[in-house]
């Protein structure tokens, strides 16, 4: 086989000085490869398992069930005029992508060593193909909600056409945030994996998964509005079902909160690359 | 001819641990206790008298790469040898951007494939078919390249039958084969090599080295890290010899071969072994030298075809070894084999020394003269117990030389065929 002639382009390798440039055009050279990591983690996740694809239902259907039981029957917490089991399953599903995204990302890295230590790549691919994989999921996890709607007669409004892709980007946009940072952490310091299971239990109490936002007193209401996981909750729920406060300036703040950790976020990484093949 | 690889001053540092491997990970707690004695550590130093360079902090630091320069044109083969530590690894992975330089600065031109491992990003679940795809694309190939070149990786690995089985329940022979097959079709314009062919059998090896040639005679440009010294002298035009992180020597390959070799003597004809050579998993045997005599027992690298050879390896034992035999190999400079002998070879010596006590040993023999012709041969040397363990084993100890002076034959300047030249008993006899 004789080489194909086109014109080298030159890379020049120096030591670092200053911040790290984003490098996005390398990104793109290597999209096949993301393609590849996401088909790799969905290929093996439930390989030899008797369930399969079913876990990434039953996850979703279960806290659902349990939620109803303790928050509706026993707790009797208000759900916006809405049937408990479908406001709390609306937002289960994101929190449910955020959730596989930071346990799988967290570890995205320093469970492909070998990779990181013998290959080139931009290594923001891997914690970006967990995010992206935890899509798969969300999406068989959707088609029940259709079943739930139907179920609990509630019917979505042509907003949700929009709202819904417009949501679900924002909490792409959060747990990719949130996963390039503990991605990067956990490689120096592998106290995130400890902290992981710990963060997401306090981080879901702070957001309006199990209750609905509107028993928070309204002083409170922008702090929580920091939270940018409570934004695409109370967006998700608002699209699909109709119930609490259209988008205002509320979820502004969470979007706005979510792009700044996504963009420190993709700093702070790339800055660290440089040195993960020496600590990891 | 353009330069394809501008290598200057790289060097690369790494930080090692008072306690390698224990707190390894930065806790939170380490860095925090360490930033709290800080005030402490400024103050002891300030009443120090002592002006040397007795700060603790610097022992902590090794330089894996110094200094590092080098340029390598568009088509040539480059081959980098050292002993183990010498950096070269570190080289190739500043090379493949794995890891970046602490000083330095090198230029590339053209897409590099680095070939530092095989099997990288293999995983056991998926078929053997699915890794192809998916280590091709770690590689850098994309996916139009592997399925055009799918059927020849599948041939060139000879897994056929098994393509569509996890990979899992491959054999390793197997397993490395289609990792091998998967790199060996990356058509870069410059190839990084380390050392993918120090697995395998034999057949494998050689069919690795054959598929290593193809590619350098393509007019790629490659660099070659290998411990094989045969294979480095038929594929590479030039090499260079590392020694701790240095760039010690560059020339055509057949000269750094031999300064590389000639390096570990301290004396021509001699060869000893220093403790951080010798791995750990070598005890309780523990090599000292090798030596070549004459027969009037001068430590020499030069003999005479004519003349008997003394061996003699020294070692050392730290503990009984039941079953130990040492020996050596003999080959010609482009790695042929030529004979392998222990000193328990003989059933009866064997018998008489199953056991041998912690002690310090010499065990010699010779080589018969008239049998050796005239060239360079390569000494390497092995301390096993027979399909029980490996001791020691060093393929490329000891160089020496042989002149042909006095062999049958010299009356003709001519050169013969083959490593032996035995004197025979030609007898000629008229019959009628």
């Amino acid at each position: 086989m004789s080489i194909t002639h086109v014109e080298p382009t030159t890379v020049y390798i120096k030591p670092a000085n200053g911040l790290a440039a984003l490098n996005l055009r390398d990104l793109w050279t290597y999209r096949e490869l993301i393609y590849f990591m996401i088909w790799r983690d969905l290929k093996v996740r439930y390989k030899q398992t008797l369930l399969g694809a079913a876990w990434a239902v039953i996850q979703p259907l279960m806290t659902m069930l349990v939620f109803t039981f303790l928050f509706s029957n026993v707790a009797k917490m208000s759900s916006d005029n809405v049937p408990y089991p479908i406001f709390s399953y609306t937002a289960l599903l994101p929190w449910g992508l955020f959730t596989t995204a930071l346990n799988n990302a967290s570890r995205s890295l320093t469970s492909n060593t070998n990779m990181v230590t013998k290959v080139y790549f931009p290594k923001l691919i891997l914690p970006m193909a967990s995010v992206l994989a935890g899509l798969v999921d969300f999406a068989i996890a959707f088609v029940i909600l259709f079943g739930l709607m139907f179920y609990y007669h509630v019917t979505p409004s042509w907003t949700a056409l929009w709202a819904v892709p417009v949501f679900l980007l924002l909490s792409v946009i959060t747990a990719l945030g949130v996963a390039l940072w503990l991605s990067a952490i956990n490689v120096q310091y592998r106290d995130v994996g400890y902290a992981l299971p710990f963060l997401t239990q306090f981080w879901m109490f702070l957001t309006p998964v199990a209750y609905s936002s509107s028993v928070i007193s309204q002083k409170w209401q922008i702090v929580y509005a920091l939270n940018p996981m409570a934004g695409v909750v109370n967006g998700f729920r608002w699209a699909l079902l109709g119930s609490g406060n259209p988008p205002d300036v509320l979820v502004a703040i969470s979007a706005g909160i979510a792009l700044i950790v996504l963009f420190t976020g993709l700093i702070y990484f790339r800055n660290m690359e440089r040195t993960f093949a020496d600590t990891i | 001819m353009t330069i394809a690889i501008r290598v200057e001053n790289i060097s690369k540092k790494y930080k090692i641990g008072a306690a390698p491997g224990k707190f390894q990970y930065g806790m939170l707690r380490d860095v925090l206790v360490d930033t709290a004695k800080a005030p402490f550590r400024l103050a002891a130093s300030a009443f120090k008298r002592d002006k040397t360079e007795h700060a603790p902090r610097n022992t902590n630091f090794i330089w894996a790469l110094k200094d590092v320069s080098f340029d390598l044109e568009e088509g040539r083969v480059l081959g980098i040898v050292g002993r183990n530590g010498a950096g070269k690894s570190t080289l190739l992975k500043v090379l493949s951007r794995v890891t970046e330089p602490t000083r330095g600065f090198v230029s590339v031109r053209g897409r590099v494939g680095s070939l530092l491992e095989v099997g990288t990003g293999f995983h056991p679940e998926l078929t053997g078919r699915e890794n192809i795809y998916l280590n091709g694309a770690i590689l850098g190939m994309k996916r139009a390249e592997i399925t055009a070149k799918f059927d020849e990786i599948v041939e060139f690995s000879e897994v056929a039958q098994f393509i569509d089985t996890p990979v899992k329940r491959y054999s390793s022979g197997m397993y490395l084969r289609l990792a091998f097959a998967v790199a060996a079709h990356l058509e870069p314009e410059i190839l990084v090599v380390d050392e993918v062919l120090a697995v395998g059998d034999a057949e494998f090896q050689r069919k690795c080295l054959g598929k290593m040639n193809d590619v350098a005679q393509q007019g790629r440009t490659v660099l070659f890290v290998s411990h094989n010294m045969s294979a480095i002298l038929r594929l590479t035009q030039d090499a260079i010899v590392m020694n701790k992180g240095q760039l010690i020597m560059r020339g055509p390959t057949a000269e750094a071969v031999d300064y590389y070799l000639a390096s570990g003597q301290t004396q021509a004809g001699e060869r000893l072994w220093e403790a951080d050579e010798v791995p750990a998993s070598a005890a309780p045997f523990l090599p000292v030298a090798l030596r070549v005599k004459d027969p009037r027992g001068a430590v020499v690298d030069s003999f005479r075809s004519t003349e008997a050879l003394t061996l003699e390896i020294e070692y050392k034992l730290n503990a009984p070894v039941t079953g130990l035999r040492v020996g050596v190999y003999l080959c010609t400079v482009r790695g042929e084999y030529i004979f392998t002998s222990f000193d328990v070879d003989d059933a009866a010596l064997y018998e008489q020394h199953a056991t041998r006590q912690a002690g310090h040993y010499i065990s010699h023999c010779q080589v018969p003269g008239d049998l050796l012709n005239e060239g360079r041969y390569i000494l390497g040397v092995n301390a096993s117990s027979f399909g029980v363990k490996r001791y020691f084993m060093d393929e490329n100890a000891l160089a020496f030389n042989i002149d042909p002076m006095g062999a049958p034959g010299m009356q003709w300047a001519e050169p013969r065929q083959g490593p032996i030249r035995p004197r025979l008993g030609w007898v000629i006899e008229e019959v009628g």
